[in-house]
């Protein structure tokens, strides 16, 4: 993340970071770090505690021809910027019949399985896949998270970019070259099989690996969905067409969640191809528990794995 | 006082306290007045432009009052009785400048240059705005009330950070001083030093509520707290406004950050046409405002002061008239956009699921031209 972030502001002297404590401190995930060093306050702007403010002001300084970043610090801090978003920078453009632009990127640090204590576990993506105008995406990986983030910034629409914050520990090779990176628009098979699709984004993509390389019955096809909005519907039906069955795997609770869209649209379009129905594996339609009960709410490889062999019962 | 009389005074009310200063420059009765720091630094043709403005803005709104009655339009959010207030501040502004304006500014658009059948698209329903904001310097309105503070802010920051001798100025109303994002704009422009004018009208009214509902201490005296000036102005005394508002601009443009200017005025008419004041105000509230109008007292200063004679009065009303029957004629040829406007604009790249929905709902819409064959 860092690394694609600091790319994107040596190739464009608009792309501004702005966030709470993105400064000095890095950001408390250190994902800013050392980047006001290098390109100074006006460009990695420590804001006030405030982030409707960060989100609204973003959206003045986009009129102005800049590219903020924005880091929400949490998750569960979202929610007092919600208005800014989903009135504000999801229908600009189209209010002003295509004369304004909102380069703006949203960094939302997301998900669960860190101990954390309240509001700070959230996953709350439908909220914004349910909004006309904002591009959704969420990297799994440190390779993606290089070359997603600056393709978001790059990209002329609001981007709300999910970044799982458990994975942030993870370490993977990365390919610096951009121009061989995936569209951020698109999905991918992150790992091919034969029986069953398992659709995951975000936190659940290793999750979901993780079951795929245990299962010694079944061959699981795992495809990391990424960009939420736009769907890549065509990678996606693709592969259950293929296999037949279809697993959909996220934090999220799974009533209203954006697995309920994705089994829709599955079994719409894949009827007939379908041995068994989508089944989802998600949070469960509570508040966010404590986090000594978090390894319960959220899917695991043994909760994945149930639901794969209950998509054979059928 | 801090609160007018008659409402009662609020709690907390310091009696030590002077009373509100309200800078004025020209009384209820067109006379000039002095004033310590202000001063009108206009040539008689600039205060004849103002007079042209103000008569033609408010021809333009009693038109779309008109309209609306007539179904033409949905709904207007008039601006009878703060004309002064948007005038007198939009004439201090430089092409340069960035407004943002809330949705009752249809003065301030008409100063900069928007066609005013442009605000109509929203009102009629065929658009959600129809001018270009970079084209003119005047963002789109927005209704969802105070959230443009924040942008007015961020475009300041830019301005700062562009190195430009420029400012932002954002119109906004008594009510939306309650407001999280007005108050987040506050702490922020105060902390960034941004080149930017809040400009509040207070209309005493927002929708129903009436100012003390949202306020224990006049509102230009909120600055203070955030750490920059606020000033109360006659808001329907078009020569004060613009000199209040062009210190504040040059403030903002010269590094010296933000400034709330406080314009004291009133709504004369409805909130809205879908509103009836008469459930929630006294008649006679609204008579002694009319005494204050601001076009009538500007009229009365011209021809004190043998700045103009009948036949320039008779002229501006001609003109104005002319604006507001073209406006009619064009507002009635606005055509409805086609359906498949629903999916334009909203992203500026490629969408897959729009593309598959527009493509749907207009095989959805042919299907029917068959059955009529």
């Amino acid at each position: 993340m860092n690394e694609g972030l600091r790319k994107a502001m040596e190739n464009d002297p608009k792309v501004l970071i702005m966030g709470e404590d993105v400064g000095k401190l890095g950001g408390v995930f250190r994902v800013t770090d050392g980047l006001q060093k290098d390109f100074g306050e006006a460009r990695v702007i420590d804001t006030p505690l405030a982030e409707s403010g960060i989100v609204g002001t973003a959206i003045g300084l986009a009129l102005r021809g800049y590219r903020p970043v924005c880091e929400i610090q949490f998750d569960g801090f979202v929610f007092p910027a919600f208005n800014q978003i989903t009135t504000q920078l999801a229908k600009m453009r189209m209010r002003s019949l295509g004369t304004l632009e909102l380069p703006v990127v949203i960094r939302i640090p997301c998900g669960g399985g860190i101990g954390a204590v309240e509001h700070h576990s959230e996953s709350p993506e439908a909220y914004f896949t349910h909004t006309g105008g904002l591009r959704v995406v969420a990297c799994s990986n440190p390779a993606d998270a290089y070359t997603m983030i600056q393709q978001a910034i790059e990209c002329p629409d609001p981007v709300i970019f999910f970044e799982p914050k458990r994975r942030y520990w993870d370490k993977a090779p990365v390919d610096r070259d951009l121009s061989k990176a995936v569209p951020f628009d698109k999905a991918v098979v992150a790992r091919p099989g034969e029986d069953v699709t398992v659709l995951a984004y975000g936190p659940m993509v290793k999750t979901a690996l993780e079951a795929a390389q245990a299962d010694e019955q079944h061959s699981i096809e795992v495809v990391d969905v990424r960009s939420l909005n736009p769907l890549d519907e065509e990678t996606v039906l693709e592969s259950v067409r293929r296999t037949g069955r279809c697993v959909v795997v996220h934090e999220a609770p799974v009533f209203n969640g954006y697995g309920g869209e994705l089994a829709a649209r599955i079994t719409e379009k894949c009827f007939y191809n379908l041995e068994a129905p989508v089944l989802r594996v998600g949070g469960f339609s509570t508040p966010y528990p404590p986090s000594r009960l978090e390894d319960h709410y959220l899917p695991d490889l043994d909760r994945v794995l149930d639901a794969v062999d209950r998509t054979f019962a059928w | 006082m801090i609160v007018d009389a008659a409402r009662g005074a609020p709690l907390g009310t310091d009696a030590q306290s002077p009373p509100p200063e309200l800078v004025q420059l020209l009384t209820p009765e067109g006379e000039r007045v002095e004033h310590p720091e202000y001063d009108v630094n206009l040539t008689p043709e600039e205060i004849k432009g103002l007079y042209r403005d103000l008569v033609i803005v408010r021809r333009i709104d009693t038109e779309a009052v008109a309209l609306t009655r007539q179904g033409e339009l949905g709904i207007w959010a008039s601006l009878l009785g703060q004309e002064a207030a948007q005038i007198g501040s939009a004439h201090a502004l430089k092409q340069d400048d960035m407004a943002f304006p809330s949705y009752r500014e249809h003065g301030v658009a008409w100063c900069r240059g928007v066609d005013p059948l442009d605000l109509l698209g929203l009102f009629r329903g065929v658009n959600h705005a129809g001018w270009d904001p970079k084209a003119h310097n005047f963002h789109l309105y927005t209704i969802v009330i105070g959230s443009h503070t924040l942008h007015a802010t961020g475009y300041a920051m830019g301005i700062q950070r562009d190195g430009a001798e420029n400012a932002a100025i954002v119109y906004f109303g008594d009510g939306a001083t309650s407001q999280g994002d007005v108050n987040e704009a506050f702490v922020w422009s105060a902390a960034q030093n941004a080149p930017i004018v809040f400009f509040c009208q207070n209309n005493q009214w927002a929708i129903s509520e009436p100012l003390e509902k949202q306020s224990r201490i006049p509102l230009y005296r909120r600055a203070e707290g955030f750490g920059f000036p606020g000033i109360r102005v006659d808001g329907n005394d078009v020569f004060a406004v613009h000199a209040v508002t062009q210190k504040a601009l040059d403030n903002a443009r010269s590094g010296q950050g933000p400034t709330l200017i406080e314009a004291f005025t009133y709504r004369m008419g409805a909130h809205t046409t879908t509103d009836d004041p008469t459930r929630y105000r006294l008649q006679a509230e609204l008579e002694s405002w009319k005494l204050k109008d601001p076009i009538e007292r500007l009229k009365a200063y011209l021809v004190k002061n043998q700045l103009a004679d009948r036949e320039f009065f008779d002229a501006i009303d001609a003109e104005a008239k002319e604006v507001g029957s073209d406006l009619r004629r064009r507002c009635l040829e606005l055509p409805d956009p086609e359906p498949t406007a629903i999916w334009e604009n909203v992203y500026a790249t490629e969408h897959s699921l729009l593309a598959e929905e527009r493509g749907q709902f207009t095989s959805y819409l042919a299907s029917f031209e068959d059955v009529s064959r």
